[in-house]
């Protein structure tokens, strides 16, 4: 019987959505081919997480005082033996910041094969079939796993959580990690994001700012613009790593995710890790110079100019 | 303390991309190729550490484009101290496949005195994971991706790493170390012109040479194809003037303005 393994995430004592959207992943995976889902959950006293994945069959805890707080080491190797010994047919790891550590380091480790970025996956003829989003999501990769083992790392807002979270309560086992002794990398402390900033979670209309915006002058513009429309000035993420908007305004993958009920998306090319934190906004308008730029397969309209042109027309208009 | 940098080109995705006829992968007639931003990140770390500790900086890597010099020459340019490119019988301007890339750079790593290495914590081409924690498997060292400031203390290195929603965590790590940089502490330094022309005449890029492709498990890779061009969203035409209106239309249908 074919095994798909999950490994979960969590901070803070709570399981990520990627963790059900994986686990849905799974669940479909083993369902269409008569196999079995094993989560895996690591960290200290964590039998409760354990317990709500439930479209598990079964899930594996390692606990450990050293798995209390997440580092990438500890983790690496209370899992490698794991792997090891179970072997399964596909282990599932989230394209995070956790599972962007674990999967190409156990990979490595383990001379197993790796597909990154997946948002598909299906059973095709015995084998598994994935697809994944390249390039900034411009091109589609698709693989073939003829068998096992192997891994992927799944894209969040992919497969369905729902599915990851139906299911009876799994049987819950308890796994004795090896050694987890002379670790080379300690855990200080976890940090807040800043606040004391407008909350742009909260905002019904979004300005949002790429690197189309060019310079740290330009953020005015789209002051303005977000003024006369109501709304708060956001960015990608090279807008806020330049120091041009404070952290706080980052719309993505490891910023904040939005769902205003509208989202001007300015010069922002549309890269999977910033599409995952605005993809649900109501309504999504982009403005590129590039026809191809992927920000135009999650909006809903989309307008090929540049933008600034469009910005003091709109300015202009909104005036009148 | 010395510190190497792994660099790579990727094809520049502002650039229409487009597919070979075998559908295997991007056509390298029509690619051009820039530095991996995140790598651009990644050097501009050890820079930094370089004008606080007094560290080396190396930049390394497989030169799989034909191109590599332009980019090691900048990177001598901004201040690294030492280009090694790795050269063999790669097919020019196609993607290496990331475990080979990782093997091929560990190979060279094990030749080498090293307390970092540094990379861009992801690649838009590495569809079969990430090189920096495979990087250190191989080298069997500690890895930290996702990072975004790394500073020297007592003999360890600090380092932020970021989770998602803004959170962060504190680490800290013992040397020697592979850290996959995702921002560095401040924008990358552009190197003038003048510099990148001085560094071509002065500096030497050393050079490994591979006889074989090391042995690597890659996922076998069916097609590669353009997205659905058609997507989701209704292009709006017209003069800016006209386009404005549409805007403020649909805005005001929908009750988003008055
Ligand atoms: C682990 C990880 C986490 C990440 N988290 C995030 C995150 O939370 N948020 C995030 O945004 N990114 C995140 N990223 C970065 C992400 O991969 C992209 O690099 C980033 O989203 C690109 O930002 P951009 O679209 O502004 O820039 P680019 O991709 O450079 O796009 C700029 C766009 O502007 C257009 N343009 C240029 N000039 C004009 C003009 N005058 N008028 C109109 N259009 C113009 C160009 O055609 C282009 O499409 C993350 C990356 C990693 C590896």
């Amino acid at each position: 019987m074919s095994t798909y393994f999950v490994i979960a995430e969590h901070l803070q004592g709570v399981l990520t959505e990627t963790t059900f959207e994986a686990l849905g992943a799974a669940r479909n995976l083993a369902d269409a081919t008569g196999g079995q889902v094993v989560g895996v959950v690591l960290g200290h006293e964590v039998s409760e997480l354990a317990a709500q994945m439930a479209a598990a069959d079964k899930v594996l805890v390692v606990d450990h005082p050293s798995l209390a707080h997440y580092s990438p080491e500890g983790y690496v190797k209370a899992l490698e033996p794991l792997l090891q010994e179970h072997r399964p047919r596909l282990a599932i790891f989230q394209n995070t910041a956790i599972g962007m550590d674990l999967a190409p380091y156990l990979a490595a480790r383990l001379d197993w094969p790796l597909v990154a970025y997946c948002n598909a996956l299906r059973a095709e003829n015995g084998a598994i079939v994935t697809t994944s989003q390249i390039y900034g999501g411009k091109v589609m990769a698709e693989c073939r796993l003829d068998d096992g083992p192997a891994m992927v790392t799944v894209l969040a807002g992919a497969f369905p959580a729902d599915d990851g979270r139906a299911g009876n309560s799994p049987s819950v086992e308890q796994v004795t990690p090896s050694t987890l002794n002379g670790l080379h990398t300690r855990f200080l402390q976890l940090n807040e994001p800043e606040t004391g900033d407008v909350d742009i979670t909260k905002a019904d209309v979004i300005v949002a700012v790429g690197r189309g915006i060019q310079s740290e002058d330009n953020i005015e513009v789209a002051e303005e613009l977000a003024q006369a429309l109501g709304g708060v000035v956001a960015a990608s993420r090279p807008v806020v790593d330049a120091g041009w908007l404070p952290r706080t305004r980052q719309v993505g993958k490891s910023g904040q995710k939005v769902k205003p009920k509208l989202y001007l998306a300015l010069g922002i090319s549309g890269a999977p890790e910033h599409v995952e934190g605005m993809k649900d906004a109501e309504l999504i308008i982009a403005v590129n110079t590039d026809p191809n730029a992927p920000i135009f397969d999650v909006a809903h309209y989309g307008v090929v100019a540049d933008l600034f042109d469009i910005v003091d027309a709109l300015l202009e208009t909104l005036e009148k | 303390m010395d510190i190497v940098v792994a660099l790579k080109q990727v094809p520049d995705l502002v650039e229409e991309l487009e597919i070979n006829d075998e559908g295997t992968g991007l056509d390298p007639d029509v690619l051009s190729f820039v530095l991996n931003e995140f790598d651009d990140h990644a050097l501009e770390e050890a820079l930094l550490l370089k004008e606080e500790t007094g560290a080396t900086v190396t930049v390394i890597g497989v030169d799989t484009t034909g191109e590599l010099d332009q980019a090691l020459y900048t990177a001598l340019a901004k201040g690294a101290d030492r280009a090694i490119k790795i050269v063999g019988d790669f097919e020019e301007g196609e993607r290496l496949p990331i475990p080979v890339m990782a093997r091929l750079l560990a190979g060279a790593l094990q030749q080498m005195t090293y307390d970092l290495v540094f990379t861009g914590v992801q690649a838009a081409d590495d569809l079969d994971g990430q090189v920096a924690p495979m990087l250190a498997a191989l080298l069997n060292v500690p890895h930290v991706g996702v990072v975004t400031s790394v500073a020297r203390v007592n003999g360890v290195v600090k380092v932020q790493k970021e989770f998602w929603g803004g959170i962060t965590a504190d680490l800290e790590v013992d040397l020697p170390a592979v850290l996959g940089i995702q921002a560095a502490r401040q924008a990358p330094r552009y190197a003038p012109v003048s510099r990148v022309r001085q560094a071509m005449k002065e500096a030497t890029i050393e050079e490994i040479e591979v006889e074989d492709l090391p042995e690597a498990p890659v996922a076998p890779l069916r097609r590669m194809f353009i997205p659905e061009v058609s997507g989701r969203a209704e292009i709006l035409e017209g003069d800016e003037a006209t386009i404005a209106e549409k805007i403020v239309d649909i805005l005001r249908e929908r009750g988003l303005i008055t």
